[in-house]
C-alpha cells in the first residue's frame, strides 16, 4: 500500500512539474523502450498496442483522451458537443473543425479531405482494416470546406467520439496513401513504415520489430515543442529487462509495460534512478466459468457447446462458492503490486459505468464451505473431494503461459483444494491460446476446460460493445468456426433485452444504470464471470525525464510533445 | 570428388523442395493464427477481414505455390533489378510478412548485420578457444588443466543461456555498470569511439554464446584426440623420432578432425538462425528474434522463408563437411 | 620356489571393465554423486513428506511463508508462493533425471543407428543423410506444437496424465535431438570402414552385423559418450522450455529446469532460487561426464591393459 501511495505521489509530482522549457529540440535525445517492438507504424493494419502507441508519436486524430478519460481536442479546434452545437441534438451528426494553419510534417496543409480519405481507406472492403470497428455505423462523411468534417451516423450515436478520436484512429495523409487503398495496402511498405503525420515527431529510420528512430517534427503546431530533438523507440526482451534498463542501469528514459513482480518493483524503485508510473483503465483479469460441458467423452463438435450444460458449474452455488474462496487482495500482492487492485466488476471504470459491487473482496472460505454443504455438495466417499449425485467437484483450470498467471493458478488451486474441489492446472502458449485457430483444441474460444483465466478490456470509455459480447447469439461454436465472443456461453434473454435497450438509449444516466445492471448480472448475480484483479498499466520513467503523464484511455505516448529533460 | 559434389548439388534441389514443402505444411498445420497478437477488443468480423486481406484464408497448396514462385522467381528478379536497373519483377508481389506487411527480405536485410557480428563472432571465438583447449586437455589428460577445462565446459553447457545472460547483466551492467545491457542496432561504426562502443555492447552476448559453443566443441575435440593419441600410428611416428609437435599437430590433429568438422559444420548454419534466447536477453533483435517472433505471431511467410534459408545452409554445410572428410582422410571415397 | 602354481581365475569382461573403472577417481566420484542425487530424488520424498505443490490456503500465513531463506522447517527455503524448495527439488529432480536420461538414450540410440547405417551402407547414405538434413531444418517450436496437438490428448488419455506427458516429452526431445550424433557417428564410420582391421574382418567374410557390432561400434564410443553427456543437459533444459510453453507438465509441477527458469526472475533478491536447481543440473551433467570418461577408458582395451 505504501509503495502505491509513493508511486501516485511521484506521478502527481511529475504532472504538476512546470513545462516551461520553451524551445524545440533543446533537450537532445530521449530513449524509449517498448519490449514488444513495433512491427508497423500504420495502426490501421495492426492494432497491436505496441504499433498503435508508437505510431501515435507521428499520427494524430482530431481528438484524443486525457488521463481522466475525457475527450480532448488534438487537430480539432475544440471538442464538439451537443451543448456547443458540434453534435446534433438527435445525435446523428458530429461536426469537427480543424485548427487553422495545420501542416503535415512534409509542409503541406492538413485538410478535411485527409479525414475523408482515412475513412475511405479503413472502410475499403479489401483493405482488412484493423480499426474498422471505429468507423462502424457511419452513413457518410462530408467535407463542406477544407476545415470542416461532418460525420453522419445511421442512427443516433450516444458515443460519437469513435472515428478520428484516440491513437487507434488517427488521420492519414491522403497524398501519401492515395495508392494504398484496399488490396494495395500491404504493398505500401514505405508508407506503412514512415507515415507522414502531424504529431510531435517524424520517423527517420524504421527497423521493423527492432528500432524506430525519430526526430522532432519541424512543422509541429506548437513551435516550442517537442523539447527533444530526437527519439529512439527500441524493442525486444521482456518486461523485467525493460524495467531494469530504466530503473537500474539508467540506459533508457521510459519503458512501457514493465509488469514485474511486486518485490522487484519495490527493489528497483528503491534504487532511485527512476519511478514506476501506474494508472488504471478497464483491463480486468478474470476467471471465466464454462456453462457448457467440455468433457472429452463428448463427440467433437458437441464439446463445450450449448448442446450440453456443464455438469457442476451449472449450479450457481458452486460458482458462487468458487468465487468466495478466492482472496483477491492476496493475488494482487503476489502478482501485481502497485499495478493492480482487487475488483468484483467486469466494467471497473470509467466511474460513470462502474458498479459499486465490492462484496467479493474479503475471502469467505467458511461461508463458501457452508454454501456447498447446504447445496448438497458434500464429501460422501471420504476422498477429500466434494461430490453430489455421483458428480465430483473436479475442475480443469487453464490459462495462457505467463509467470503471474501460473502463480495465480497455484494460489487459486490451493484455495479450491481447501474448499474440497479437485483442480488440474493447464497452461497454453499465448500464441495458441489467443490465436483463435479453429483447428486447435487449446484456444480460449473453444474453452475445452471448466474454467479459464485471462484479461480483457474495451477500447475507449464506452462499455456498450463490450457488454454486448455476452449475448446468446455470440456464443462460439462449430457453426461460427468458434469465433464468438461470449466465451462463457452465458445466455439470458433478459440480458439480451438490456443490450438492445442500451443501444437505443442516449441519456447518459440511463446508460450508466443499464451498464451497471448488466455488469451485475454477469458477476455478482450469476458468478459466470469472476473478476479478480483490475489491472493497471505500469510503466517506468527515469528521474531525468519530465512531463510524463500515464494515460490509460489513450496511448501512453499521448503527451510526448510535453516531455522534457529534468536538469 | 568433383562428380560427387556435382551430384550432391543436383540432388540438393529435390531435397530442398521436399524440405520446403514439409516445413510449409508443418507451420501451416501448427495451432495458432496470425491474429494471435491482435488485442481481444478487435471484433471477430474485423479479424476475419484482416485474415482475408493477408491472403491467409487461401488453400494451403495455393499459398505454397505462390511462395515458391515468389521465392525462386520474384525475389531473385527483384535482386537483379536492383543490380542492373532492369524491371523483371516490376508489379509482382514479393514475399510479404503478415506481421509487418512488408517484404520479408527487407526484415532479413535489417537483421543480418547484428546476427553476423554478434552470433558470428561468438561462434568464431568459441571455435578458436575450444580447439586449443580440447587439444591440450586431451594431450595432458587428467592434468589440472584438463580437469579445469572439463569443469568449465560442463558447467558452461549445463547452465542455460537464459540464466547466464541475466547473471552477466546483473553483475556487469547493473552492479558494475561496465557494459550496456541493451544492444543498439542503429550504432554505425565509423570511428574509434563508435568501434569501442560496438565492442562494449557485444561483450556480454558474445561471452554468453562463446562459452556455450566452446563447451560443446572442446568436448568433441578432446574425445576425438584421446582416441587418436593411443593409436598405433602415433607410437610409430614417435618411434621414428618425429618431434612431438609434428606428431600431435600434424598427424593426430588431422586424424581427429572428422567429428570436429562435423560439429562445426552443423554449427555454422545456426549462426544464421541466431541464438533466440541470447538475442532476447540482450535485445540484439537478430534473425533468431525475428524467427521466434514470427512463430509466435504465426507469420507463415516469414517463418517459411527464414527456415528455408536455414535449410539451404544446412544442406550446403553438410556437403562441405562431407567434402572435407575426403580431404582429411583420403581413404574416404564416395564414388 | 613352490610347486603349486597359482592359476589365476579366468577374468570376465565385465569384471575387467569394473576393475579398470574403479581406478578412475573422477569416475568413482561421479558415480557417488550421481547415486546420491538419485537417492535424494527417489528416497528423499519418503523422508521429507511435504507436498511440493502445496500452497498455504490461509492468506496471512501464506504471506508470511513466502521467499524464506533456509530454516529448519524449510532447509532450502521457500519460493514466492511459500512452497517448500527442498520438496520441490526432490520432486523436480525425479522428473528431470528421468526425462534427461530417457530422452538422451532415445536420441543417442536413433542417432547412432542412423549414423552407422548411413556411414556403413553406401546405398542408405543419401536417403538417411537427406532425412537428417530435413530434421535439422525443421523449426522446433511448430514441430513440437504439432506433435502435442496431434498426440497429446490421445496419449494422455491412454496412459494417464503423468505417464502420458512423460512419454510425450521424452519422445519429442528424443526425435528432435538425434541429428548431431547421427552426423558425427556417420563421419567416424566413413573413416573407420576403410581402416585395415575392418577390411580384414570383411575380407574373411564376417557378416556386416558382426563387423558393425564388434569392430565399428567400439571405435565410435567416445563421441557417443560426449553426445550423451551433452544430451542430458540439453534434455533437462529443453523439458523446462516445453513445460514453460505449456507443452509439458502442468504449470505447478516442478522440474529442475522449471525451477531455474522461474528463479531467474528472483535472482537478484533470492540467489538461492537459482543456485539450487542450477547446482543440481550441473552436478548431474558433471557426474555423468566423469562416469562417461571412466567408462570410455575402461572399455578401451589399449588403456585397460596398461
Amino acid at each position: 500500500m505504501k509503495l502505491r501511495t509513493a508511486l501516485l505521489g511521484a506521478a502527481c509530482a511529475f504532472a504538476l512539474a512546470p513545462a516551461a522549457y520553451a524551445e524545440r529540440g533543446a533537450d537532445g535525445h530521449v530513449n524509449v523502450l517498448y519490449w514488444q517492438a513495433p512491427s508497423i507504424l500504420n495502426p490501421y493494419l495492426s492494432s497491436g498496442t505496441k504499433d498503435v502507441e508508437t505510431a501515435s508519436l507521428i499520427l494524430e486524430g482530431l481528438g484524443g483522451f486525457n488521463e481522466k478519460g475525457e475527450v480532448i481536442a488534438r487537430l480539432a479546434e475544440s471538442v464538439p458537443t451537443v451543448e456547443n452545437g458540434g453534435v446534433s441534438a438527435d445525435l446523428t451528426t458530429i461536426t469537427w473543425k480543424l485548427q487553422a494553419g495545420l501542416l503535415w510534417s512534409d509542409g503541406t496543409p492538413v485538410t478535411s479531405a485527409d479525414a475523408k480519405f482515412t475513412y475511405d481507406y479503413c472502410t475499403h472492403p479489401e483493405g482488412g482494416c484493423a480499426q474498422a470497428a471505429r468507423y462502424e455505423g457511419i452513413k457518410s462523411i462530408d467535407t463542406p470546406d477544407a476545415q470542416t468534417i461532418v460525420i453522419t451516423f445511421d442512427a443516433p450515436k450516444p458515443n460519437p467520439y469513435q472515428a478520428f478520436v484516440g491513437g487507434t484512429s488517427p488521420i492519414l495523409q491522403a497524398a501519401q496513401f492515395a495508392n494504398c487503398l484496399g488490396a494495395a495496402a500491404s504493398t505500401c511498405t514505405d508508407q506503412n513504415f514512415m507515415p507522414i503525420g502531424t504529431g510531435p515527431f517524424k520517423v527517420t529510420e524504421f527497423k521493423t520489430n527492432d528500432t524506430v528512430s525519430l526526430e522532432a517534427n519541424p512543422n509541429y503546431r506548437d513551435p516550442a515543442k517537442p523539447a527533444f530533438a530526437t527519439m529512439t523507440v527500441k524493442g525486444g526482451g521482456d518486461a523485467q529487462g525493460a524495467a531494469r534498463a530504466v530503473m537500474e542501469t539508467g540506459e533508457f528514459d521510459y519503458a512501457w509495460n514493465t509488469q514485474i513482480n511486486p518485490e522487484m518493483q519495490a527493489q528497483m524503485a528503491a534504487g532511485g534512478k527512476g519511478v514506476f508510473l501506474n494508472g488504471f483503465g478497464t483491463l480486468v483479469e478474470r476467471i471465466e466459468m464454462n456453462m457448457t460441458d467440455p468433457s472429452a467423452d463428448l463427440p467433437e463438435g458437441e464439446r463445450s457447446t450449448v448442446a450440453h450444460a456443464h455438469p457442476i458449474l451449472s449450479d450457481i452455488n458452486v460458482r458462487k462458492a468458487l468465487s468466495m474462496a478466492i482472496d483477491r487482495q492476496l493475488l494482487v500482492d503476489v502478482g501485481y503490486g502497485a499495478a493492480g487492485r482487487p475488483t468484483c466488476n467486469l466494467v471497473p471504470a470509467p466511474e460513470l459505468y462502474a458498479s459499486d459491487n465490492t462484496e467479493c473482496i474479503p475471502q469467505q472460505m467458511d461461508a463458501a464451505k457452508a454454501l456447498l454443504d447446504t447445496a448438497g455438495w458434500t464429501d460422501s466417499d471420504g476422498d477429500g473431494i466434494r461430490d453430489k449425485d455421483g458428480k465430483k467437484l473436479s475442475i480443469l483450470y487453464q490459462s495462457s503461459t505467463n509467470p503471474v498467471r501460473q502463480d495465480f493458478q497455484a494460489l487459486v488451486k490451493g484455495w479450491w483444494n481447501e474448499l474440497g474441489v479437485e483442480v488440474e492446472l493447464k497452461n497454453i502458449d499465448a500464441s495458441v491460446f489467443f490465436g483463435g485457430d479453429a483447428g486447435s483444441p487449446d484456444t480460449f474460444q473453444k474453452f475445452y476446460a471448466d474454467v479459464e483465466m485471462y484479461a480483457n478490456n474495451f477500447d475507449g470509455t464506452d462499455p456498450e460493445p463490450y457488454l454486448a459480447q455476452y449475448m446468446c447469439d455470440k456464443i462460439p461454436g462449430p457453426s461460427n468456426q468458434w469465433q464468438g465472443e461470449n466465451i462463457n456461453r452465458f445466455c439470458d434473454p433478459a440480458y439480451d433485452a438490456l443490450v438492445k435497450e442500451m443501444s437505443a438509449t442516449a441519456d447518459l444516466a440511463k446508460r450508466s444504470e443499464l451498464a451497471k445492471k448488466m455488469n451485475d448480472m454477469l458477476t455478482k448475480d450469476s458468478y459466470v464471470v469472476v473478476p479478480l484483479v483490475d489491472r493497471g498499466r505500469l510503466s517506468a520513467a527515469s528521474n531525468t525525464l519530465g512531463g510524463v503523464v500515464l494515460n490509460t484511455w489513450d496511448t501512453e505516448l499521448w503527451n510526448a510533445q510535453d516531455w522534457f529533460r529534468v536538469k | 570428388m568433383l562428380t560427387y559434389t556435382l551430384r550432391r548439388l543436383l540432388l540438393a534441389i529435390p531435397t530442398l523442395l521436399l524440405i520446403s514443402l514439409v516445413i510449409f505444411l508443418l507451420v501451416d498445420f501448427a495451432p495458432g493464427s496470425p491474429m494471435s497478437e491482435i488485442p481481444l477488443t478487435v471484433p471477430p468480423e474485423v479479424r476475419q477481414k484482416m485474415i482475408e486481406a493477408m491472403g491467409a484464408d487461401q488453400p494451403v497448396f495455393i499459398r505454397y505455390l505462390l511462395w515458391l514462385r515468389q521465392f525462386f522467381w520474384v525475389e531473385p528478379a527483384g535482386l537483379i533489378d536492383g543490380w542492373f536497373g532492369t524491371s523483371l519483377a516490376e508489379g509482382q508481389q514479393r514475399i510479404i510478412s503478415w506481421q509487418t506487411r512488408s517484404p520479408v527480405f527487407v526484415t532479413i536485410g535489417q537483421r543480418i548485420p547484428q546476427t553476423l557480428t554478434v552470433i558470428g563472432s561468438a561462434y568464431a571465438i568459441g571455435v578458436l578457444i575450444a580447439l586449443p583447449i580440447g587439444i591440450y586437455s586431451a594431450y595432458r589428460q587428467y592434468s589440472w588443466f584438463d580437469q579445469l577445462g572439463t569443469f568449465v565446459a560442463m558447467v558452461g553447457y549445463s547452465v542455460p543461456t537464459f540464466f547466464t545472460g541475466v547473471l552477466l547483466i546483473v553483475i556487469f551492467s547493473v552492479n558494475l555498470g561496465w557494459f550496456p545491457s541493451i544492444y543498439d542496432t542503429t550504432l554505425k561504426v565509423v570511428d574509434w569511439d563508435s568501434f569501442i562502443k560496438q565492442v562494449m555492447q557485444m561483450a556480454l552476448p558474445v561471452t554468453v554464446l562463446a562459452l556455450f559453443n566452446a563447451a560443446e566443441i572442446s568436448r568433441y575435440t578432446r574425445a576425438s584426440f584421446l582416441d587418436n593419441l593411443s593409436q598405433d600410428y602415433v607410437r610409430t611416428a614417435r618411434a621414428k623420432g618425429m618431434s612431438e609437435k609434428t606428431v600431435v599437430l600434424k598427424h593426430v590433429l588431422r586424424n581427429s578432425m572428422i567429428p570436429v568438422v562435423t560439429v562445426i559444420a552443423l554449427g555454422i548454419p545456426s549462426i544464421f538462425a541466431g541464438a533466440i534466447i541470447t538475442e532476447q536477453v540482450f535485445k540484439v533483435n537478430g534473425i533468431g528474434a525475428a524467427l521466434i517472433g514470427a512463430i509466435h505471431a504465426n507469420d507463415l511467410p516469414m517463418v517459411q522463408t527464414l527456415t528455408f534459408i536455414f535449410a539451404v545452409l544446412i544442406v550446403l554445410f553438410n556437403l562441405i563437411a562431407d567434402i572435407l572428410y575426403g580431404v582429411l582422410d583420403p581413404r574416404i571415397r564416395y564414388d | 620356489m613352490t610347486d603349486t602354481t597359482v592359476i589365476e581365475k579366468p577374468r570376465s569382461f565385465s569384471r575387467d571393465v569394473w576393475d579398470q573403472f574403479r581406478t578412475h577417481k573422477g569416475a568413482m566420484a561421479g558415480l557417488i554423486v550421481l547415486a546420491t542425487l538419485i537417492l535424494f530424488v527417489v528416497v528423499g520424498p519418503f523422508i521429507w513428506r511435504i507436498d511440493p505443490t502445496f500452497v498455504e490456503p490461509d492468506a496471512a500465513k501464506m504471506i508470511m511463508s513466502r521467499n524464506k531463506p533456509p530454516t529448519w522447517a524449510h532447509p532450502l527455503g521457500t519460493d514466492q508462493l511459500g512452497r517448500d524448495m527442498l520438496a520441490r527439488m526432490m520432486a523436480g529432480g525425479k522428473v528431470s533425471l528421468a526425462v534427461g536420461t530417457v530422452a538422451m538414450l532415445i536420441s543417442i540410440f536413433i542417432g547412432t543407428f542412423i549414423g552407422v547405417m548411413a556411414g556403413y551402407f553406401k546405398r542408405l547414405d543419401g536417403t538417411l543423410m537427406r532425412m537428417t538434413d530435413l530434421f535439422l531444418a525443421l523449426p522446433l517450436l511448430p514441430l513440437l506444437l504439432v506433435l502435442m496437438m496431434l498426440f497429446g490428448d490421445r496419449i494422455r488419455a491412454l496412459l494417464g496424465p503423468e505417464a502420458g506427458t512423460f512419454l510425450l516429452i521424452v519422445f519429442a526431445i528424443g526425435v528432435t535431438s538425434w541429428m548431431h550424433s547421427a552426423r558425427i557417428v556417420r563421419g567416424q564410420v566413413l573413416a573407420l570402414k576403410e581402416r585395415e582391421f575392418v577390411m580384414a574382418a570383411k575380407s574373411i567374410g564376417t557378416p556386416s552385423r558382426r563387423v558393425i557390432l564388434r569392430h565399428i561400434l567400439p571405435n565410435v564410443v567416445s563421441p557417443i559418450m560426449v553426445a550423451a553427456t551433452l544430451g542430458i543437459a540439453g534434455a533437462i533444459i529443453t523439458e523446462s522450455v516445453l513445460s514453460f510453453l505449456g507443452l509439458g507438465f502442468p504449470p505447478d509441477f516442478p522440474t529442475w529446469g522449471r525451477l531455474l527458469y522461474d528463479g531467474v526472475e528472483y535472482m537478484q533478491l533470492y540467489p538461492q532460487r537459482v543456485m539450487w536447481p542450477g547446482l543440481a543440473i550441473s552436478l548431474t551433467v558433471l557426474s555423468v561426464n566423469y562416469i562417461g570418461d571412466g567408462l570410455r577408458d575402461a572399455l578401451d582395451p589399449r588403456i585397460r591393459g596398461r
